[in-house]
């Protein structure tokens, strides 16, 4: 195949350049649909993004994280603590967290406030699973909390929420997660840490976990979430303050 | 009939069009890869075996480098700018890049007959005093035989083949098991290699072993006549039979 006519050649190249852009605009459609593509996929990091995320829901949706025997909790977890916790938190510490609460807004139909004591009155589980740092440590410990599903149908979630965002106290600090994650058996609201509480370095007095993500994703501090459909009118728009900070915000990877 | 693509002689084509297209997609995903893995390394330049492994656990070994973080013990005042952010959206992409384009190649491969043909080794080259021979050929610095320019040798075979069905498929493994959900679906795959801390300096090490096929594979073009070995590499064929050593 030595000699192609310079009109076949153009021919051809225009036929698949229109049916690679016919068929990305269908494969965007039908991802958009599906709920496939991540808040910060645009930008020049948008494509690998899209893959990963789209790749772990069509395969691993319903898997869940690695649990390990109560043997292999670590003796010496890495807090990765706070620098400087704002005056707010403080005032919050000295009073012992009498006053915390854990707002849950948004597409429900029973927005509610709940206290500390409120949530461990709700029905809680326990799981030995591993935290994993986006920078390679690790460490195992055992998480006793209120499975977040629990808390979601205790304000009547509405059925076309699609996202739950949640919030620290510290500012700046939010972050959000698909109903995948959100419903997931394994995403606790934290509130004790191998059988005692939670500590104030681990996230003390409410955490999420969200063991089938990295550990940025399980924001310390919690004191609010929201049920939404969208998160294009939270901060940037971009799901969650990682992709602001340079950080993909799908952190199963 | 005007005409695109005539060559002036008729030479012996060198390398595939999909060899020559799937070798510079993999030099772009592999540097973006080298890259931004070593960027990552440095927010954590400790080493651990088992599952679990922490600044407050003992490492295997570190790597004698300041950190991007301030939490890392490393004997360093400095604390380097953190990279951590664009080099893992970057290598997760790159790494797209690599198993798409590895999976083009390996299909082209074994349906063009290409591993058979030009990849393993002819039936009397199997032994190893045939690669240590050749070993010997390199180090007493001989000029190649002349049926070297058409075809690779028998340590450049074996070579291939390592890389190929070996170091890639386990560092594309080793990183996949650093995944917090891809670990949740397929468990079996971190667990085999005895936990999540031994997958991350597995896939450390075979990083390693790639670059360092990488150093050699250039060393080598170098030596042997840099645009003569390049030259086919990107169209094809040689420019004149008389370059060939």
């Amino acid at each position: 195949m030595t000699q192609i006519s310079r009109r076949k050649l153009l021919t051809g190249g225009i036929v698949v350049a229109a049916a690679g852009v016919s068929g990305l605009a269908a494969a965007n459609r039908i991802a958009r649909r599906y709920g496939l593509i991540p808040p910060d996929s645009g930008g020049i990091y948008g494509p690998g993004e899209t893959l990963t995320y789209a790749a772990q829901r069509l395969i691993t949706t319903h898997s869940l994280a690695r649990e390990f025997p109560r043997s292999m909790i670590s003796k010496t977890p890495f807090a990765n603590e706070v620098a400087t916790p704002s005056d707010e938190f403080k005032r919050h510490q000295a009073a012992n967290f009498i006053d915390w609460r854990l707002t849950v807004d948004g597409m429900v139909t029973n927005p509610v406030s709940l206290s500390i004591s409120d949530i461990k009155a709700m029905p809680f589980r326990n799981q030995v699973t591993e935290v994993v740092c986006e920078e390679g440590w690790s460490y195992v410990a055992e998480w006793i909390g209120t499975p977040l599903h629990e808390v979601l149908h205790a304000a009547e979630i509405l059925p076309q929420a699609r996202y739950v965002v949640y919030r620290s106290i510290e500012p700046d600090w939010w972050d959000s997660i698909d109903m995948a994650d959100a419903l997931h058996p394994q995403t606790f609201i934290t509130w004790g840490m191998n059988d005692g509480d939670l500590p104030v370095g681990f996230g003390g007095p409410l955490r999420m976990r969200v063991p089938r993500q990295l550990g940025y994703k399980s924001v310390k501090y919690l004191v609010h979430l929201t049920a939404a459909d969208s998160l294009k009118h939270f901060g940037k728009g971009l799901g969650s303050s990682a992709p602001e900070g340079g950080y993909a915000w799908y952190a199963g990877i | 009939m005007p005409v695109v693509a005539s060559p002036a002689r008729t030479q012996t084509p060198r390398h595939a069009a999909f060899v020559r297209v799937t070798h510079w997609l993999t030099v772009i995903a592999f540097t973006a890869l080298l890259i931004t893995g070593g960027e990552i390394v440095i927010s954590h330049p400790r080493f651990y075996w088992g599952e679990t492994g922490n600044v407050n656990t003992q490492p295997l070994f570190t790597i004698p480098i300041p950190s991007s973080r301030d939490t890392v013990p490393t004997g360093y005042k400095y604390v380097m700018p953190d990279q951590n952010g664009w080099s893992r959206y970057l290598h997760f992409q790159a790494a797209w890049l690599l198993v798409f384009t590895g999976a083009v190649y390996l299909i082209a491969g074994f349906a063009s007959g290409h591993f058979r043909k030009n990849l393993v080794p002819a039936p009397g080259q199997r032994t190893l005093s045939t690669h240590w021979g050749r070993i010997a050929r390199y180090l007493r610095r001989a000029p190649p035989d002349p049926t070297e320019a058409l075809s690779y040798n028998v340590l450049q075979r074996t070579t291939y083949l390592a890389v190929i069905f070996i170091l890639f498929p386990l560092v594309i493994w080793t990183g996949l098991a650093l995944s917090p959900g891809f670990n949740a679906a397929f468990p079996f795959f971190v667990n085999i290699l005895g936990g999540r801390q031994s997958a991350r300096t597995l896939h450390f090490f075979v990083s390693g072993a790639l670059l360092l096929f990488l150093v050699v594979h250039i060393v080598m073009i170098a030596v042997s006549g840099f645009w003569t070995r390049t030259r086919p590499m990107i169209i094809g064929r040689s420019a004149s039979a008389e370059e060939e050593p």
